[in-house]
C-alpha cells in the first residue's frame, strides 16, 4: 500500500515532466533534450526566491509560468525555426534538433553551475500527512494535486478549445494542417512554449521534495523521454498513464530491491516498450 | 592501384610514421595530451563509421568504453587474469551488447536509438555498482602493468590504424555501398533489397568493439579503477562532438575535429575549469548552426571557392 501511494505520487510528478515534452515533441517535432535543464531552472528559481525573499513555491509557480513561456517561445522562434526551415526531411530535423538541444542543455548546465553549483536545499511543507493509512510528505501531495490540475487544464484546452484543436491538428499532420489554414509555425511555437512552461512549473514543484543540483537534468530528460515514448508521442492521456506506471515501478524497485536500480528499471520498461509496442500504449501502428 | 590511391596511401604511411615517432620526441605532459588525442581519434573515427552514413547519434561510447576498462580491471584485480585475455573478453562482451541494443532499437526510428544510448552508460554504471556493492564487496580495482604511457600510445595508434583500414575496406565493400544508400534514403535502400537493419547493427557492433578495446587499453593508465571513473557519460558526448566538428563524410574527418578540440579542451580544463560544460554546449551550437559538415566541409567549400 505504501508503495502504491508513493508510487502514484511520484508518477504524478512524472506526469508534469512528461507533458511538457510531449507537447514539444508531439506538436513542434522538437526532441527537446534540454527538457531536464528546464526542470533544473524552475527548481533553481524556486530555491532562489524562497531563500532570498521567502516566497512560497506555490507563488513561484504563478511567477515562473509566463517567464518560461516567453523564454521557450524565444528559443523556438530564434534558434529552432531556422532548423525547421533548413531541414529537408523529418530525419534531418531530428538530428539537428537533438544536437542543438544538447548544446542548449550543456549551456544551461554551465550557467546554472556558475550561479549555484551546490544542491538547492530548502524545506517547504515537509510535514507528514496521512493518506489512506500511509504517511506521505505534504509537499509531495501538493505537487501531485498540482499535476492533476495542470493535466486536466491541458487536456480540456487541447480537446475543447479552438486553439487546442489547431495544436492537435498540427500534431496529427502538419502538412495537412497548413492546408486548412493553420499557421503551423505559430502553433508549433505556442506548443513548444507551453510545453517548456509546464516543465519549468514541474521543476518548481519537484524542488519542494527532491533535492536537485545542476547536473541532474539529464536524468529527468531520460525519464520524460521514456514516458513520452511509452505513452505514445503527442498523446496526453497515454503520457499520464505511462508516467504513473513508471512512478509505481520505480518506487517498487527502490523499496523492494535497491534504490540504485531505479534507472535500470526504467530502462527495462523502455526496452519492453520498444520491443512490443514501439508506437506507445495507445498509439496506432505506423504505416 | 591508380595514381591517386598511391598518393593517398603514401600520405597515410607518412602520417602513421610521424605519429609513431611522437613518444621519442615528446614526453611527460605533451605525450599525455597526444595519448588523449589518440584515444579520441580511435573512438571518434570508429564512431563515425556507424554514425556518419546513418546519421544516428550514438551516445553509447561511454558505456562500451566503460565495459572495456571495468572488465580489464575486474579480471586483473580479482581473478589474476592477463590483460590481453580480459581485453578480448571485454571486446566480445561489448560487441554482443551492441548487437542486442542494435537489434532492439535500430529497427525503429533514429530517435529511439539516441534516447536508448543517452542513459546507457549511467544505467550500466548503476548496475555494476549495485552488483559490486551487494555481491562482490565494494573496493577499488587495481590495474597494474608494466606499460608506460608510450606503450599505451602505440597500442592506441595501432587501434586507430586498424580503424582507418577497416573504414577504407568498408567503404570499398558492398556493406559500405549499402550504408551510403541507407544514409541517402532508407526507404529506397529497403526497396532495392538491402537488409537495412542488419547493415546498421553490423556497423554499430564495430563501434562497440573498438570502444571497448580502447577502454581496455586505457585502463592501465589510470591504474585505479572504479565504476564512476570509467562509465563517464561525458566521454560519449566528447566523442560525438569531436567527430561532428571534424566532419563525418570523410574517413579522416574526425581527425581534424579531435586534434583542435583536444587542445582547446585541455586549455580550458586548466585555465577555466568551471566553463568546460558551457564550452561543450557552445561547440554543439556552433556545429549545428555554422559547421553542419564540420571542418572538412568548411575546407572543401573554401577549396571550391578558390578553384573557381
Amino acid at each position: 500500500m505504501d508503495i502504491l501511494i508513493s508510487g502514484l505520487l511520484l508518477g504524478g510528478t512524472y506526469v508534469l515532466i512528461a507533458m511538457g515534452l510531449n507537447l514539444q515533441y508531439g506538436v513542434a517535432r522538437i526532441m527537446n533534450l534540454a527538457n531536464g535543464e528546464m526542470i533544473v531552472l524552475g527548481a533553481l528559481a524556486s530555491f532562489w526566491v524562497f531563500t532570498t525573499a521567502s516566497v512560497s513555491p506555490i507563488f513561484t509557480v504563478v511567477l515562473i509560468f509566463p517567464v518560461a513561456l516567453l523564454g521557450n517561445w524565444l528559443v523556438y522562434r530564434y534558434l529552432l525555426i531556422p532548423l525547421v526551415r533548413r531541414a529537408k526531411n523529418q530525419g534531418q530535423l531530428e538530428v539537428d534538433s537533438i544536437l542543438a538541444t544538447f548544446g542548449m542543455s550543456f549551456i544551461l548546465v554551465g550557467i546554472v553551475v556558475s550561479i549555484n553549483g551546490e544542491y538547492f536545499t530548502y524545506s517547504f511543507l515537509a510535514s507528514p500527512f496521512e493518506v489512506l493509512g500511509s504517511t506521505v510528505a505534504l509537499n509531495r501531495l501538493v505537487a501531485f494535486v498540482f499535476a492533476v490540475v495542470i493535466a486536466l487544464v491541458l487536456y480540456l484546452w487541447l480537446n475543447r478549445s479552438r486553439a487546442g484543436m489547431a495544436v492537435r491538428a498540427v500534431s496529427v499532420n502538419s502538412a495537412s494542417a497548413r492546408l486548412v489554414g493553420i499557421n503551423v509555425e505559430k502553433v508549433s511555437a505556442l506548443a513548444f512554449a507551453i510545453g517548456g512552461a509546464v516543465t519549468a512549473v514541474a521543476g518548481v514543484l519537484i524542488s519542494t521534495f527532491i533535492t536537485l543540483d545542476a547536473s541532474v537534468g539529464v536524468m529527468f530528460t531520460m525519464k520524460a523521454l521514456i514516458i513520452v515514448i511509452m505513452g505514445g508521442v503527442g498523446d496526453i492521456r497515454g503520457a499520464i498513464i505511462a508516467a504513473l506506471i513508471l512512478g509505481l515501478v520505480e518506487t517498487a524497485v527502490a523499496t523492494l530491491i535497491d534504490p540504485g536500480l531505479t534507472l535500470a528499471a526504467a530502462y527495462l520498461i523502455f526496452l519492453l516498450v520498444l520491443l512490443f509496442r514501439p508506437q506507445g500504449l495507445f498509439g496506432k501502428p505506423q504505416t | 592501384m591508380n595514381a591517386a590511391s598511391v598518393k593517398n596511401l603514401s600520405i597515410a604511411i607518412v602520417c602513421i610514421v610521424l605519429a609513431a615517432l611522437i613518444p621519442f620526441v615528446f614526453n611527460g605532459y605533451w605525450l599525455s595530451i597526444a595519448l588523449t588525442a589518440m584515444m579520441y581519434i580511435a573512438l571518434s573515427t570508429s564512431w563515425a563509421l556507424f554514425s556518419g552514413p546513418t546519421h544516428y547519434i550514438s551516445l553509447a561510447s561511454g558505456a562500451f568504453f566503460g565495459i572495456g576498462g571495468y572488465l580489464v580491471a575486474t579480471g586483473m584485480s580479482d581473478y589474476n587474469l592477463s590483460f590481453w585475455l580480459m581485453m578480448a573478453i571485454a571486446a566480445v562482451v561489448a560487441t554482443v551488447l551492441a548487437a542486442l541494443i542494435g537489434m532492439a532499437t535500430l529497427r525503429l526510428s533514429g530517435v529511439y536509438f539516441v534516447i536508448f544510448t543517452l542513459g546507457l552508460a549511467e544505467m550500466i554504471r548503476n548496475l555494476v555498482s549495485w552488483v559490486q556493492n551487494n555481491f562482490l564487496g565494494s573496493r577499488g580495482l587495481y590495474v597494474l602493468t608494466d606499460f608506460t604511457e608510450a606503450h599505451i600510445y602505440w597500442m592506441l595508434l595501432t587501434v586507430s590504424v586498424i580503424v582507418f583500414a577497416l573504414g577504407w575496406v568498408i567503404s570499398q565493400s558492398r556493406l559500405g555501398f549499402a550504408m551510403r544508400i541507407i544514409g541517402n534514403d532508407e526507404t529506397v535502400a529497403r526497396h532495392v533489397g538491402i537488409n537495412t537493419a542488419k547493415a546498421k547493427v553490423l556497423l554499430f557492433m564495430t563501434t562497440g568493439f573498438f570502444a571497448a578495446i580502447v577502454g581496455a587499453i586505457i585502463a592501465p593508465r589510470y591504474s585505479y579503477i572504479e565504476p564512476n571513473l570509467v562509465f563517464s557519460p561525458e566521454l560519449s558526448f566528447l566523442v560525438v562532438i569531436m567527430a561532428l566538428l571534424g566532419g563525418m563524410h570523410r574517413l579522416w574527418g574526425p581527425l581534424l575535429g579531435v586534434i583542435p578540440f583536444t587542445l582547446i579542451w585541455e586549455a580550458i580544463s586548466i585555465w577555466l575549469p568551471n566553463f568546460t560544460t558551457l564550452f561543450l554546449g557552445l561547440t554543439f551550437l556552433i556545429i549545428v548552426y555554422f559547421l553542419p559538415n564540420g571542418v572538412v566541409g568548411l575546407l572543401e567549400k573554401l577549396r571550391a571557392r578558390v578553384a573557381t
